[in-house]
């Protein structure tokens, strides 16, 4: 094996194995479940097992019936519009808000520093029914509960913690004198900001919206407090669905949302290194 | 120096003062003014105070007390983007996302040039730097040198009257930095723009400006053309920060007019011209420049006074011989000579005497 120089003892052959063991083990349980749901979308049958024929690799066992379930069910199709209506501009918000707290935050002579950055990072961190369940007291007081608004501010608050965290990072390999430069140059600090601050920390600036988007599109808990039947999400409907019919649907709609998951995530991931290799080119 | 500034220069400190944390002065009561077209250098070592005045000058910082003018008008309330003063800064501070072109571009476009004249401007700038091949790499794919030239044309393209340097030679290797010196002080009389340039690099700033102002502790401790300033220093840190010297101390004995007479703590005495000196008895550094130091008799005055020296190390270094000396209890007194086919090679151990002329031995403030 390459990975063991020759003279390791046997104690340490041994934990190589292991660790390697455990890490396989890890991954499993992981991703066992999220994969075990995808082929299971395609059954033929409303149940939620493996019949004969699937394991078979009979074609006739599987079929797109749950899919077309979903794109014809007017209940599925309000939950998908909510939640194409509610997430983006919730992750609009979260952006906003989460790039200027970012980019303030970062600024030395701002007092308190730290303990501001700890309330807006709380809501990552506070347990999600404790904030639900404030939100929603809250949000009754203010005649928001129960409306569009309150569930997109409700998501916009999940959301800020994902972009204030990733927008800071960038910044930290930001180089200032760049914005000393552009001033210089007769830039006004709004222009500075459009030309040089921006397309430098841009990555942060997507890492966090995809973030922030994926909580929105993602989040239950929240939304059931805060929001009402007419602001039923993907999620609230699949949390239904589990509830009332147990129908192999919810695993068509898992399918669509790892997929769209993973689509997000890869984006973040190319992103990431656009940002280093950016980063790394910036003269010091 | 507080009669150097006066209200018809170019750029005028007017007893400016900088204090961070309003406690510490910075910069303690400066006055300076810049001629147009002056390349005038603050010299200084770090924390003297000379990186923030440029910083003041350029708007990122602001004085605490006092006036900045530009061109007779008062700056302080003048944010830097309205200040049109070109820059060049320590790192070059290149858009590290923008081509060299869109660089150079990006002041103009700030200032609403149309495209034709941009690319006209922007494509003189890279010649100007002879970097006309440039414009459409990143800065990351030039090298330190190459980033130099970019910074500079960045800060010349949309001609300013004046153009700060804070210290742009600093990342690059002592063959590149002595041909950038000739270029940036070639380009510079050339437009005939007015240059504040900030270094700690006294050679620099000896061969590139017209006027050199040393900072030390917040305050400028002399103004004056790079020959004067070595040849005469004002007051002990000039002559020690400036080029080698040679210090002895010891107490004002005579004082006649433009010389004077200084008994060493070893009871020897010497010639000087007294600078900073009032009084008989005062205490005083002698300060006296290595080759102005004179080992041969024939060549001083028949009455000068005469040290005796023990030679302690010949150091041969090609041009010159550097040979050090133990002179009044002081180890470190450094003489060169030129070598020349009748330069005498002094051998360690033997005894001589030095002498020099008055003119060239300066006593300065204890």
């Amino acid at each position: 094996m390459s990975g063991i120089p020759s003279y390791a003892s046997t104690g340490q052959r041994v934990w190589y194995y292991t660790f390697r063991v455990i890490c396989g083990v890890i991954f499993f349980f992981l991703i066992a479940p999220i994969v075990v749901v995808m082929p299971l979308s395609f059954n033929a049958q409303d149940f939620f097992t493996f019949t004969p024929e699937m394991l078979r690799l009979d074609p006739a066992g599987y079929s797109l019936k749950h899919y077309r379930d979903f794109f014809s069910s007017p209940d599925w199709q309000q939950a998908l519009g909510n939640s194409v209506t509610i997430a983006p501009v919730a992750t609009l918000l979260s952006v906003g808000f989460g790039t200027l707290a970012a980019i303030g935050l970062s600024q030395p002579h701002v007092p308190f520093r730290r303990a501001i950055m700890a309330i807006l990072i709380s809501p990552m961190i506070v347990p999600l029914i404790i904030s639900a369940a404030g939100m929603y007291f809250f949000y009754s007081r203010l005649g928001l509960q129960g409306s569009y608004w309150g569930v997109v501010l409700a998501h916009a608050a999940l959301g800020i913690p994902f972009v204030i965290i990733t927008v800071t990072a960038t910044l930290v390999g930001f180089d200032h004198s760049l914005t000393r430069a552009a001033a210089n140059m007769g830039a006004d600090p709004v222009t500075t900001f459009r030309r040089v601050q921006m397309p430098l920390i841009l990555p942060g600036v997507i890492s966090g919206a995809l973030f922030a988007f994926i909580t929105s599109f993602d989040e239950v808990v929240v939304v059931l407090f805060v929001g009402s039947a007419s602001q039923k999400t993907l999620p609230w409907q699949m949390f239904l669905g589990l509830r009332e019919q147990i129908s192999p649907t919810i695993l068509a709609v898992a399918t669509i949302l790892v997929v769209i998951s993973i689509a997000l995530l890869t984006t973040v991931e190319l992103l990431r290194r656009r940002s280093e290799k950016l980063r790394g080119m910036s003269p010091q | 120096m507080a009669d150097a500034a006066s209200n018809d220069g170019f750029v005028v400190f007017d007893r400016v003062q900088k204090s961070y944390d309003g406690v510490n002065l910075v910069v303690k009561d400066l006055n300076l003014s810049i001629a147009q077209g002056e390349f005038l250098t603050m010299l200084g070592p770090s924390g003297s105070g000379k990186t923030t005045c440029l910083m003041m000058l350029a708007g990122f910082e602001t004085a605490t007390h006092g006036d900045i003018r530009l061109d007779g008008r008062p700056i302080n309330n003048i944010p830097p983007h309205k200040r049109g003063i070109g820059m060049v800064f320590q790192n070059y501070a290149l858009f590290p996302h923008m081509t060299v072109a869109e660089n150079l571009a990006f002041p103009l476009e700030v200032r609403k040039l149309g495209k034709s004249e941009r690319e006209a401007k922007v494509k003189r700038a890279l010649e100007m730097v002879q970097m006309g091949e440039f414009g459409g790499r990143r800065p990351a794919q030039l090298s330190g040198g190459q980033q130099q030239r970019i910074a500079l044309a960045r800060a010349l393209v949309f001609e300013p009257e004046l153009v700060l340097m804070d210290e742009p030679l600093g990342a690059l290797d002592k063959q590149l930095r002595e041909h950038m010196q000739f270029e940036i002080t070639r380009l510079a009389h050339e437009l005939g723009i007015t240059t504040v340039y900030v270094t700690h690099d006294q050679t620099e700033a000896l061969t590139m400006s017209d006027n050199v102002a040393v900072f030390d502790d917040g305050r400028i401790q002399q103004l004056a053309p790079p020959a004067q300033l070595y040849e005469k220093p004002e007051n002990s840190f000039v002559a020690q920060f400036i080029g080698e010297n040679n210090t002895l101390e010891g107490v004002v004995t005579e004082l006649n007019g433009d010389t004077c007479v200084v008994r060493l703590d070893d009871g020897e005495e010497l010639d000087a011209t007294p600078v900073n000196v009032s009084k008989v008895g005062e205490r005083t550094k002698v300060s006296i420049r290595p080759e102005r130091v004179e080992f041969n008799k024939d060549r001083l005055h028949a009455d000068a006074h005469l040290l005796k020296a023990e030679v302690m190390e010949f150091i041969y270094m090609g041009d010159v011989f550097r040979t050090r000396l133990r002179v009044a209890g002081n180890d470190e007194f450094i003489i060169k000579s030129r070598n020349a086919p009748d330069q005498v090679r002094l051998e360690p151990g033997s005894q001589i005497e030095i002498g020099w002329l008055p003119q060239d031995c300066r006593a300065l403030d204890a």
